[in-house]
């Protein structure tokens, strides 16, 4: 999403008020509250059905489902705002499997006062984002909490793709000798959040990455149709998601630190809060792991993709029956990669 | 990143390991204990072990903040939390540390106690702010370097007379600590922790300057360096320390020159030693009771004291029988020689307060290092 998409997203509201318990009690001001806002901003023909369900008509191929809940502070931040992360999140998911996304579906928990006109912007940045991704919202749901019961708004996704009998793309798949390859700068979306988050002395122009990665996955697939394993590493970072990988397939990982791409204001962020961008979340970008051989077609491939354009080889595949991943770091030694303890960030998303 | 980067360039590391590897003396061995888990943390972070000869060892010291609370304190918090209903705010890693049967404050928020991470004193203070009709304690912990944050909110309190905030005091001191090992039977008498010579925190002595340490450099005789946290101050450091030992030399010497002085900050000191004073003693966690070890709040602040505002009643506290916690803290033990290493205890679930903070030896070991005792050969493969 641009910056001049935000602001169309912030400026489409004008709606006043706030949501109350009516909203969400199946009356009249639920029903206009759906006419008004979500079928307004995401209207397509399966919401237009206006039944319970939506009828979504037939397809070839198999199909992957992914659901994903977002509850996230603050709801908007540099580079984005839970409407969107809440599309991209699953959109995401979907492709990581390799598939191509074709619907989506969305549940609001929406807490008693908030603000009407901040759950218009967060539906329009939803909608802009469905329509980014090429991907509709078909059926959802809302219901109203009592104040101090919820955050907010909490949004619930559920996303369906169909994927190519050829596909064969999953964590377990990883083996010794394989690239493993990720698609740009790390940590960004953490300290988006985080430079937003209350009263954290430090300033940063950083924005988040969130985006859909539907395109760039169906770009690498078809250059390397043989992709071994796709991931996106968002809560835990880029080491979260090499251990699981790691340990989805029983093998252990080497990367170097200096070939692991971050931008040099989310490095100077994390050095000022004692963080490692490996351990900070990401919404829109990837790790990709194949074969040798097809490591060169690959990154050539995702970086002719503007969402790839900083894409690295950041490591190899080693047999390790203790699946641990190791680094070289960018003094010379080696270290273990681990998974942060509890919580380094307190909730990102 | 400029001034970082400089301090973690292979090149100059590859340098500086050449010149360690040419000045450190075959036939004998060395043994530094970094302070600070700080210098911990860097070493395994970067994996600073790797670029030394066999014979320097690293001895991780009680430098941790986190690691040096005794139970006894922790459990106090709690019962802040709890029974007076506090909202007790403190810094991050201090949450997840277990107190006696295992409760921590993280358990103790999840069961309904107000307790709130913050980042600094500031955000204490504006806690207490939003919420004139609750009590507000900042639990304080911490060495020099936290100190003078948190004699500036007891001011602040002061000046905005701030009726409902109060600072649970557990700041403690880096001298006196490092003294009281080298006083340990085990290193005087029976040798069991052999230290050639000290890193020295250089946060510390930015505020108070090298000055401190020169006393038990020349009392215990052991060299000390003030070395800055980036890895390639840590080694220079230990190449500094090498020579000392190597010449026979007991000195303070000072790696972080960019940064402190003999005498430190002046101001800050002075800012200190108005609002605190030394207690007796205190109790740390792994080094026992330590004389003048600690700090307290002036009775002229009286009013922001939680000890003298609340009534704590926890006395008894208990530790983990078989947590080495404290043997790991004064370096009698590595982290692998404790039975619950890596099995009941991780960063995950830990059992004792070293492997709750990133800057704890058993965290360090566990999250950075565990591959050494693992895959030796790893290493190799890996060239
Ligand atoms: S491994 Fe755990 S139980 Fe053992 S000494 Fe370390 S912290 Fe204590």
């Amino acid at each position: 999403m641009t910056a001049a998409d935000l602001r169309l997203a912030a400026n489409a509201s004008n709606a006043r008020g706030s949501v109350d318990m009516t909203h969400g009690a199946g009356g009249r001001a639920m029903a206009d509250l759906i006419r008004d806002v979500f079928h307004k901003h995401l209207a397509n023909d399966y919401l237009a059905q206006g039944n319970d369900g939506a009828l979504l008509g037939s397809v070839s191929g198999r199909l992957v489902m992914a659901a994903d809940s977002h509850v996230i502070s603050p709801l908007f931040f540099p580079g984005g705002d839970i409407g969107a992360l809440s599309v991209h999140g699953t959109v995401n998911d979907v492709a990581m499997m390799g598939a191509r996304p074709l619907w989506l579906s969305a549940s609001f928990i929406i807490e008693e006062g908030f603000p009407l006109a901040d759950l218009e912007r967060i539906v329009v940045s939803m909608a802009l984002a469905a329509r980014q991704a090429g991907v509709p919202v078909v059926t959802g749901d809302t219901k109203v909490v009592e104040k101090g019961k919820g955050d907010g708004v909490f949004i619930s996704t559920t996303g369906v793709g169909v994927l190519s009998e050829a596909t064969d793309i999953g964590g377990g798949n990883a083996r010794p000798g394989d690239a493993i390859i990720v698609s740009g700068t790390m940590g960004d979306h953490g300290i988006a959040i985080l430079s937003k988050r209350e009263h954290l002395d430090f300033e940063t122009e950083i924005l988040s990455d969130t985006q859909p990665l539907n395109d760039l996955v169906a770009a690498m697939l078809a250059a390397v149709p043989g992709i071994r394993v796709l991931r996106d590493p968002t809560r835990g970072g880029l080491s979260a998601t090499l251990n699981e990988i790691a340990h989805q397939s029983k093998v252990g990982m080497v990367i170097r630190e200096t070939a692991v791409p971050v931008n040099p204001e989310v490095a100077a962020a994390c050095e000022l809060l004692g963080l490692d961008p490996l351990n900070v979340a990401n919404e829109g970008k990837l790790i990709a792991i194949c074969g040798a051989d097809d490591a060169a077609t690959l990154l050539a491939a995702m970086r002719s993709h503007p969402k790839g354009l900083d894409a690295a080889l950041i490591g190899e595949v080693v047999a390790d029956e203790h699946a641990l991943v190791t680094m070289r770091t960018r003094l010379g030694g080696m270290r273990v990669v681990d998974w942060i303890a509890g919580e380094q960030l307190p909730r990102i998303c | 990143m400029k001034y970082v980067d400089e301090y973690r360039d292979r090149d100059l590391a590859r340098t500086v390991a050449a010149a360690i590897a040419a000045e450190a003396d075959p036939d004998r061995s060395y043994h530094f204990m970094e302070f600070c888990g700080g210098h911990t943390h860097a070493i395994f972070r970067y994996g600073v072990q790797d670029l030394m000869p066999e014979n320097v060892h690293f001895v991780h010291g009680p430098g941790c903040p986190v690691c040096v609370l005794p139970v006894a304190r922790l459990d106090d918090a709690v019962e802040l939390a709890e029974r007076y209903g506090v909202i007790l705010c403190t810094y991050g890693d201090m949450m997840r540390v277990p107190g006696t049967k295992q409760r921590s404050l993280i358990r103790a928020k999840a069961d309904g106690a107000d307790v709130r991470m913050v980042y600094s004193t500031a955000d204490a203070l504006r806690i207490a702010r939003e919420n004139p009709d609750r009590q507000v304690v900042f639990f304080a912990i911490g060495f020099e370097t936290t100190t003078p944050p948190t004699a500036v909110a007891l001011k602040t309190a002061e000046a905005e007379k701030l009726g409902n905030f109060s600072v649970f005091c557990n700041h403690v001191l880096t001298p006196s600590a490092i003294s009281h090992i080298l006083e340990s039977p085990e290193v005087r008498d029976l040798g069991i922790v052999k230290i050639d010579g000290f890193l020295g925190p250089s946060h510390v002595s930015s505020v108070i300057g090298s000055q401190p340490y020169e006393f038990f450099a020349e009392e215990f005789q052991k060299p000390v360096v003030i070395a800055g946290f980036e890895p390639l101050d840590v080694m220079q450091s230990v190449l500094m320390l090498i020579r000392q030992v190597n010449d026979g030399r007991c000195e303070v010497e000072n790696e972080y020159t960019r940064v402190v002085t003999e005498e430190g900050n002046v101001k800050a000191q002075t800012l200190v030693s108005e609002v605190f004073e030394l207690r007796k003693s205190f109790d740390w966690r792994g080094l026992g009771t330590v004389p003048y070890s600690a700090l307290r709040i002036r009775d002229r602040f009286a009013k922001f004291d939680a000890e003298k505002q609340f009534e704590l009643s926890v006395k008894a506290s208990r530790e983990v029988k078989s947590c080495e916690c404290p043997s790991i803290l004064r370096g009698v033990k590595k982290p692998t020689d404790c039975k619950l290493f890596g099995t009941v205890c991780t960063p995950q679930s830990p059992v004792g307060s070293c492997m709750v903070s990133s800057e704890g030896a058993c965290a360090a070991y566990w999250t950075y290092g565990r591959f050494r005792d693992q895959q030796p050969s790893k290493l190799e493969a890996a060239e």
